[in-house]
């Protein structure tokens, strides 16, 4: 008999070292998620996985994707008061770029916009920031739209780990300064050994990172997302 | 241009230094060692001026890093220029006490003489002005800093002087001397700062005492942070000691955190400037119990100038057999290198300090695994605020019971203040913990006064009613600012003043942080343009519920303290300028007409809408 912990109230067996988002997803639970993926260590940005642990105190949030799993632990996942940060999260990531989805060619299998119908997100709520980021159209197979990036960091994960090939690094501060740096000293993907075939090109899990001739192949209604929502998808395979 | 191909080569002909030259040379005072990015980039903008995309890709070549990692940190640090800079690059320390000591109008009037637009270099590339974080120097600001070189105390008087020797261009090197004098202002002397112990003894005592027993003394004299969050000395150094190095390089190291970038912190300044050997020999007795050979010191890029007198006293502690191989003839080998940071308050976080002496950028890893376990270069590392360190000096000079004899029960020793702001004698106060708010207030003559931020934009905001409480980890701990604010001053702009900071420096890492800080300072911007609603207040509560808690470091966690605390505290500030009871729409007519009285140099009444009351 393997070891349980309580996720929102549901015993959740766990192998010893696995985090809570692993578990979960074992299982078969949802837990809101965005920067994680299951092939590479959690980055742990995004913070819309947070769950609340609750202690003799109260209770305290956490990333579950960074968080191990304990015996016993009862975690809060899919609660009012979570998913109302979260929305509010989810808000923020809407208004720091410039997501105009009807436009983009990853509507529909975005894990942005998917998560933003699964948590009910309504409008974007703050006024927002409309940066001025570029695009990078310069290699011949895939173009860049930073103006979606989320800082997620799995194309800097992908190009460093399983391409071999660090074409992508974040780097920067804040609001204004944080983006990824291209690995050229023109700072054009063109000018890089980045390859369609790469990992790194199929990685992005927003509408970032897109394979150039290959726009909206999939019709409306028949998009990942169209055909279940992403709450519904846990035990499918991620990009 | 300088960088060019042509140009190194026209200079290799009248065999100048190219710069290709100049950058090998840092890079092989360095061993090509990409851990070391931080200094190379340093060292190497110090004699070009800038970091030109040429530069970086040679740097990149040279430590054998991708370059997109290169530029990455480069670009995350103030204090780097990646784009040209102004032969001059002027820096205003803009921390609330500043403000308060007139820096705006300094800055204002200093642009005005050189036909400058902040934040912009002028035409013939001799100049730029802007403002920067806190530098420290709030007992006497207005500070500024030109080309990293602190000058406090800045006048009227001395800005026309200023601005004639830009103009000259006389090398900020021949500047007159006085103008660099940064003072001590040491008010009031307690255990730590009236120490009398001589070179070397306390490190004495430490050896002769062996590792587990110096251990237990810190245990026994209760000694606690004195960073920020208050973690158990003793804790900390038993499970650096007791964990093993990793891989097949295993090693302990020990960091002493001189980052102090918490506004209106400035004790750490005075401990290197005036007590650096107690500093260092706190180091190597930290050294000495987590069996580390080696200790980095992390300054803050604002205190450069301190470099050259804390190399001295390396060197002086290595001639008098207190540093380096065998140490007091012991068998105990250790050394300090110094590492600079380059404009960055995150730093100040251990784990994003640790990345920063790693040549990275400075955000904060996943905990656990905590530094003590795996820190510097994946091995076991304690990091200690400066004044920490200097405190275990007291305990192995003392004993652990001697020194858990001052203070209070759960809080050991003393405390090092650093008081500005609403004050007539702004300066260091050291107190036995457990002293009153009133008494420090008395002490550095406050009358009058409204609030208290302690520990800074991070830390807590105290009104009148609760100036009885006592500096201590049981009430209010603190890690050393002590910002005075008498009645006269608004403590709304005191809170927009943090908010702005905390939106300059969050790393960018984190959601809640990155784009909370810049939601939270647009309302406060919002409210003080009088376009605010109780609307308004609402969403500061919401953001400061989502950040805190949300947030992947103390940054974001703490970065609405200071509009929660004000709000609940002088709300007033608050409602006197929301415009009405209903929501206000952000967006501004008559300010989207400033471009347009930007490029026609106006800014009369007819240039703005009827909406805006002054102008
Ligand atoms: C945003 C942030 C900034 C910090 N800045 C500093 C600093 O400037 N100096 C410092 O000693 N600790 C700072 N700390 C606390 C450190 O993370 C760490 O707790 C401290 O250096 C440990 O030393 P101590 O145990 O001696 O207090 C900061 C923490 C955060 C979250
Ligand atoms: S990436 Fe997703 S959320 Fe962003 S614009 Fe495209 S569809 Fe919309
Ligand atoms: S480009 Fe895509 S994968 Fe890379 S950080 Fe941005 S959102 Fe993540
Ligand atoms: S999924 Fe955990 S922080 Fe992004
Ligand atoms: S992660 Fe950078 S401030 Fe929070």
């Amino acid at each position: 008999m393997s070891a349980t912990f309580q996720l929102d109230g549901e015993d959740i067996p766990f192998t010893p070292g696995q985090t809570i988002m692993q578990a979960a997803k074992a299982a078969g639970v949802y837990i809101p998620h965005l920067c994680w993926h299951p092939d590479f260590p959690a980055h742990g940005s995004c913070k819309l996985c947070t769950v609340k642990l609750i202690d003799a105190h109260g209770g305290r949030f956490g990333s579950s994707c960074t968080m191990e799993a304990q015996a016993g632990m009862s975690i809060e996942n899919r609660t009012a008061e979570l998913d109302d940060k979260r929305r509010t999260l989810l808000q923020m990531f809407f208004v720091e770029g410039n997501h105009f989805c009807p436009s983009c060619e990853k509507s529909g299998n975005c894990v942005l916009q998917a998560t933003a119908y699964e948590l009910k997100m309504m409008s974007p709520h703050f006024d927002m920031f409309y940066p001025d980021r570029p695009v990078d159209a310069s290699h011949p197979d895939v173009l860049l739209d930073f103006n979606r990036c989320i800082m997620c960091s799995l194309c800097v994960t992908a190009s460093r780990d399983v391409d071999r090939k660090n074409v992508f690094a974040m780097g920067g501060r804040g609001i204004l300064g944080r983006k990824i740096h291209i690995n050229s000293e023109s700072g054009r993907l063109a000018d890089t050994d980045f390859a369609v075939t790469d990992r790194a090109a199929n990685i992005c899990p927003v509408g970032v990172i897109l394979t150039k001739r290959k726009g909206f192949a999939v019709p409306i209604g028949e998009r990942r997302y169209d055909k279940a929502p992403i709450s519904e998808q846990v035990k499918e395979p991620t990009a | 241009m300088l960088h060019c191909e042509s140009s190194n080569q026209i200079k290799q002909e009248l065999n100048i230094m190219s710069d290709h030259d100049i950058i090998d040379q840092v890079l092989a005072r360095h061993g090509h060692d990409g851990s070391r990015l931080m200094q190379i980039l340093r060292e190497t903008q110090e004699q070009l001026s800038w970091l030109a995309p040429a530069t970086l890709t040679h740097i990149a070549d040279g430590i054998g890093w991708p370059r997109a990692q290169v530029s990455g940190t480069a670009a995350f640090y103030s204090f780097f220029h990646t784009r040209q800079r102004g032969k001059y690059c002027v820096l205003w320390s803009d921390n609330i006490t500043d403000r308060m000591l007139g820096n705006a109008e300094l800055m204002d009037a200093m642009c005005k003489k050189l036909w400058l637009e902040p934040g912009r270099v002028s035409e013939d590339g001799l100049v730029s002005v802007n403002t920067t974080s806190c530098t420290g120097m709030c007992d006497q600001g207005p500070a500024l800093l030109v080309n990293y070189r602190a000058i406090p105390r800045m006048t009227q008087a001395r800005l026309g002087e200023m601005v004639g020797l830009i103009r000259e261009q006389k090398p900020v090197a021949e500047w007159p001397a006085e103008w660099f004098e940064v003072e001590d202002n040491i008010r009031r002397k307690d255990i730590l700062l009236g120490h009398g112990l001589k070179k070397g003894q306390a490190l004495k005592a430490a050896l002769e005492r062996g590792p587990q027993a110096m251990l237990e003394e810190i245990k026994a004299g209760k000694l606690r942070g004195r960073g920020g969050a208050g973690f158990g000395t003793g804790l900390k150094w038993e499970a650096c000691r007791n964990a093993s190095g990793h891989g097949p390089n295993p090693a302990h190291y020990v960091v002493c955190n001189a980052d102090e970038g918490e506004p209106g912190t400035f004790k750490d300044r005075v401990l290197l400037t005036s007590y650096a050997d107690l500093v260092f020999e706190g180091m190597s007795i930290a050294a000495y119990v987590v069996g580390a050979r080696k200790g980095l010191l992390y300054l803050r890029g604002e205190y450069r100038y301190l470099l050259e007198p804390l190399e001295s006293a390396l060197a002086a502690r290595r001639s008098a057999g207190l540093l380096g191989a065998n140490i007091l003839g012991q068998g105990f080998d250790f050394d300090i290198e110094i590492h600079l940071g380059a404009g960055a308050y995150v730093c100040g976080e251990e784990s994003a300090l640790i990345e920063s002496l790693e040549g990275k950028p400075g955000r904060p890893r996943i905990r656990p695994p905590f530094p003590v376990t795996r820190g510097y270069l994946d091995q076991p590392t304690t990091v200690n605020n400066v004044e920490t360190l200097a405190a275990s000096c007291l305990i192995a000079a003392h004993g652990g019971a001697w020194y858990a004899g001052h203070g209070t029960e759960k809080s050991a020793g003393s405390k090092i203040l650093s008081v500005s702001g609403d004050c007539e004698r702004p300066g260091i106060y050291e107190y036995a913990y457990g002293t009153t708010v009133r008494q420090v207030l008395e002490d550095c003559g406050a009358t009058d006064t409204q609030a208290v931020q302690i520990s800074g934009p991070s830390g807590i905001c105290v009104g009148a009613d609760e100036f009885g409480r006592r500096i201590a980890f049981e009430d209010l701990p603190t890690a050393g600012a002590f910002m005075v604010f008498d009645e006269t001053r608004d403590m709304f702009e005191v809170a927009r003043n943090f908010a702005h900071f905390f939106a300059h420096e969050s790393c960018g890492f984190c959601t809640p942080c990155r784009v909370g800080t810049t939601l939270v300072r647009n309302t406060m911007d919002k409210i003080s343009r009088g376009h605010g609603s109780p609307y308004d207040i609402n969403e500061l509560f919401k953001l400061h519920r989502v950040m805190q808690g949300a947030s992947h470091c103390g940054l974001g966690n703490s970065a609405c303290n200071p509009v929660f605390d004000t709000l609940n505290k002088f709300r007033p500030a608050y409602e006197r300028r929301l415009k009405s009871l209903d929501y206000e729409p952000a967006f501004d007519l008559d300010a989207e007409l400033s471009q347009a009285r930007q490029m026609t140099g106006r800014d009369d009444a007819a240039a703005h809408l009827q909406t805006k009351e002054t102008t």
